[in-house]
């Protein structure tokens, strides 16, 4: 494996709360350019896993590399590692004080320190790539669910990240809504962008990664290419997990 | 004379003959509250945030731990001490007090701004923790993911969310003020109830004095929550918004674009 590509190793990946031992000995690799889904039923780990790669949750055990770098060690700083790691949850989180371009515009600005016009510039290239540029003076309040994703989506890439985590980003948004949201996931994909995508649209993951992760009871029960995944699954547990969905 | 007057009478009588006093008590009154409540809110402010501050076991030095722990239990100290006695104790407490214990000669004034404000800021701490965790928490997790620390996190996305939630109560505290500066008569400041306690008593017209002082109270108290709610719809802003034009985007932006038209 070429070493340059390598972005994130996650290597005996540990999480607990309290006795409830919900993650157990997870590794994987993401390499640059690659699209993940992590798949699998709810209560599976999946969100925690995604949790714990930004540190939103602090691994009770294991290491997470980021080019090589640990990140669970406490001398690192969190917030900058954090800055090429972006993130878009389930319920966007968009900031409700402030308006979609200032939303987009805030961790450029604040966080990365451009400069003003830099920061409104990049928002601006985000925006209109997710097609949201007409309602940068609105607050979230006043969006629909799909079009708070779209934004969301938006504001973590202005940051640029190196790699985007998606948890169940169309899980909460009515059916006629999901497919806007996957669109633009469908461009980044195309585009290369490198994600790790936890869901449970299952076409969805079937066409667009280049790697599936199918977890359960907080164990990665099996992975592979989309095609071996969806295609030809191995594990008794995997099978019966797909065979819920027929239609596929 | 006087005994011989009708009720409203009397209370004209009382008017011309002590409508500037009565005026200047209430400005004192409105004065003491104002500033106290201003500080108040400062004081509330500072140690709500200090409160909800995090702790990481694993990432901060235990020196920092120890030090942030000391100074909440203080902070709470002081919330508790304040919330749970009488102004009333805590004024003469303080201006005779400072003065025989520790030497201090605060004066009359220092202590009632000093008494009314730190009281102020005891209930504020509280209302301020309470408007910081009532923000959903998926906000201060939205501004992390893109990298920010706690405390950008809290200038830019949750004070100011946690700030509107608690106009209400900074509303609360200064009508309270406005009649909780009452008490302060007894360290013989002259406000709106000391006024009347001179008036009435000079003239045996307790029951007219009190009609005047009451409708000056609740004049004040009401204009007072008229004005705050106009501020706190203000804040809220408008309801509407407007589409920008998609052409020529990214050169010419919202309200820049209007004037362009």
């Amino acid at each position: 494996m070429d070493q340059q590509s390598n972005i994130l190793n996650v290597s005996h990946l540990v999480k607990s709360f309290g006795s409830h031992e919900v993650l157990r000995d997870i590794d994987f690799t993401v390499n640059k350019g690659d699209v993940i889904s992590i798949i699998g039923a709810s209560g599976s780990g999946k969100s925690t896993m995604l949790r714990c790669i930004n540190l939103l949750e602090t691994p009770t055990g294991g290491n997470i590399y980021y080019h090589g770098e640990d990140i669970t060690n406490p001398k690192l700083s969190v917030p900058a590692y954090r800055e090429k790691v972006g993130m878009v949850f389930q319920n966007f989180n968009l900031f409700n004080n402030l308006t979609v371009l200032e939303n987009c515009m805030i961790g450029p600005e604040k966080v990365a320190k451009k400069d003003k016009k830099t920061a409104k510039e990049l928002a601006m290239k985000f925006l209109e790539k997710v097609g949201m540029e007409q309602f940068i003076n609105a607050k979230p309040r006043q969006l629909s669910g799909g079009q708070k994703q779209r934004v969301a989506i938006a504001r973590a890439l202005a940051m640029e990240p190196e790699i985007l985590l998606f948890d169940e980003p169309t899980s909460a948004l009515d059916p006629q809504m999901v497919g806007e949201v996957l669109n633009v996931m469908g461009t980044l994909a195309e585009e290369g962008m490198t994600m790790l995508i936890v869901t449970h649209e299952m076409a969805f993951a079937r066409d667009i990664s280049s790697h599936v992760i199918f977890m359960a009871d907080g164990v990665i029960e099996e992975e592979g290419t989309s095609g071996q995944i969806f295609g030809n699954p191995q594990k008794e547990k995997t099978k019966e997990f797909l065979s819920r969905f027929r239609n596929l | 004379m006087i005994s011989e007057m009708s009720f409203l009478e009397r209370i004209i009588y009382l008017l011309q003959q002590y409508g500037t006093s009565y005026l200047k008590g209430a400005g004192t009154t409105l004065v003491i509250a104002l500033f106290s409540t201003f500080i108040g809110c400062l004081i509330g402010f500072a140690v709500g945030i200090v409160q909800t501050i995090p702790v990481d076991k694993k990432r901060d030095s235990v020196a920092k731990r120890v030090l942030l722990k000391i100074v909440k239990i203080i902070l709470k100290a002081y919330v508790e001490l304040f919330r749970g006695t009488p102004m009333i104790v805590q004024a003469v407490f303080i201006y005779y007090g400072m003065a025989q214990v520790f030497g201090i000669q605060m004066g009359m004034w220092t202590s009632a701004f000093f008494v009314v404000s730190i009281n102020t800021g005891a209930y504020m701490a509280e209302s301020v923790r309470g408007g910081i965790i009532s923000v959903d928490p998926g906000q201060m997790e939205g501004a992390k993911a893109i990298g920010m620390t706690h405390f950008q996190a809290m200038i830019h996305v949750i004070l100011p969310q946690a700030f509107r939630n608690i106009i209400p109560q900074i509303g609360n505290n200064f009508i309270i003020n406005i009649k909780d500066t009452s008490v302060l008569s007894i360290i013989s400041i002259v406000d709106l109830f000391f006024v009347h306690k001179s008036v009435a008593g000079a003239l045996y017209t307790y029951f007219e004095s009190a009609t005047i002082v009451m409708c000056i109270y609740l004049t004040m108290t009401l204009l007072s929550s008229r004005l705050l709610l106009l501020w706190e719809k203000k804040l809220d802003g408008s309801d509407n918004y407007e589409l920008v034009d998609v052409m020529g985007i990214g050169t010419q932006l919202g309200s820049e674009r209007k004037e362009g038209r």
